[in-house]
């Protein structure tokens, strides 16, 4: 017998321990593997989902652990469900989703379509475009918010420049009606890259051959884009859309950094307030029902655009 | 709509996915509108309705 690692390992298992071993099958030694994974999950998943669905009927606060719990049925979601404040912020959070995700589409897109054509420093400039991804988004919210000053922000410059205003005459986090597009901006410019990489990965994956058969038909470019570019891409461009969709709903760090939910609550998205009502105001319980809503929303979302995603697939 | 209510009727996993799917689209909509109250507090279970119908039904037959 060669000696190999294997094989000095088989001779020094005990004779016992190897008997038991021989003895199970192929499907209990996958089992066996698999078992600590799943065991995981549900310790990590699938036990504090239940749990907080749970929390979600009670008075929990989890900052009083000896404090009689009391079991309070739908009163928290009712509560949820019939606050003018949440509602507001249910509307900030879609505004920002609507407009980033259109923005980092349309912009993703362009961007991937420009690169996609072969010329000099293509690489160099691929690798320019995707660093603001790279970035942690507290960065990103800390010198986004001195490019936004009044007195000393390129942004602000950069705006008198081009349109005449005076830079100190306006200020993008401490306006009402600008702290939305604010943070907007940020996070475009910040997610646009990923939206482009993944449409760069599908024009890249689309054949020549389908361009030179087009062209050989006398299609034109516009119609080329529209019948083979389109929607070959459209795939890749809807898994960006869910991607950045979910993300952007739970968004937190990039705004808290960048307005912390001001001015008043302009930019308060459902994902800091659900925050401060967990871990400031300690309302465990309301904010488990807060979450269970958030959840059912996301994870319904994500439920149409994997269904819409096959079907693309399948065309 | 005549195949579409037969399949309804057969238990068929595409037009039962579909309803599903608009009660979900509705029911986000309902959450973020910023019209009509009612809307927003009859939102989360008609959202949850289309996601638990969504589960099941992805399990019904072609």
């Amino acid at each position: 017998m060669t000696d190999t690692p294997i094989t000095r390992l088989a001779r020094a298992t005990p004779p016992n321990v190897a008997a038991r071993v021989r003895g199970l099958s192929d499907r209990t030694i996958a089992w066996l593997f698999v078992a600590p994974t799943i065991f995981l999950l549900l310790a990590i998943n699938i036990f504090p989902l239940i749990w907080t669905i749970r929390l979600s009927f009670t008075n929990f606060a989890a900052n009083k652990p000896n404090a009689e719990v009391k079991w309070v049925g739908l009163r928290n979601y009712e509560r949820i469900l019939t606050d003018d404040g949440i509602w507001a912020n249910m509307q900030n959070t879609a505004h920002f989703l609507i407009w980033t995700i259109a923005l980092q589409v349309v912009i993703g897109f362009a961007l991937a379509w420009l690169i996609n054509r072969k010329f000099k420093g293509n690489d160099l400039l691929t690798t320019l475009i995707v660093i603001p991804m790279m970035l942690s988004p507290a960065v990103v919210g800390n010198f986004w918010t001195f490019l936004y000053q009044p007195q000393i922000g390129l942004f602000n410059y950069a705006v008198e420049f081009f349109t005449g205003t005076p830079a100190n005459s306006f200020s993008m986090l401490g306006s009402v009606t600008l702290a939305p597009w604010a943070i907007i901006i940020v996070d475009t410019w910040m997610w646009t890259p990923f939206v482009m990489l993944i449409c760069l990965a599908g024009l890249r994956s689309i054949p020549d051959y389908i361009y030179e058969a087009a062209e050989i038909d006398r299609a034109s470019k516009w119609r080329q884009f529209w019948t083979i570019t389109v929607p070959m891409v459209l795939p890749f461009l809807m898994l960006a859309v869910l991607f950045r969709g979910i993300e952007n709903f739970k968004m937190f760090d990039l705004v808290v950094q960048l307005t912390g939910g001001g001015p008043g609550n302009e930019t308060l998205l459902a994902s800091i307030d659900l925050k401060r009502e967990a871990f400031e105001k300690w309302r465990t319980g309301y904010s488990s029902a807060y979450a269970i809503i958030l959840f059912v929303t996301v994870f319904g979302l994500a439920s149409i655009y994997v269904k819409a995603l096959n079907k693309v697939k399948e065309r | 709509m005549t195949t579409f209510l037969q399949g309804l009727a057969r238990f068929r996993r595409g037009p039962w996915e579909n309803l599903a799917t608009v009660l979900i689209a509705l029911g986000v909509v309902m959450l973020m509108q910023p019209f009509f109250l009612w809307a927003y507090t009859w939102s989360f279970i008609v959202t949850l309705i289309g996601t638990v119908m969504f589960i099941i039904t992805s399990h019904f037959p072609q």
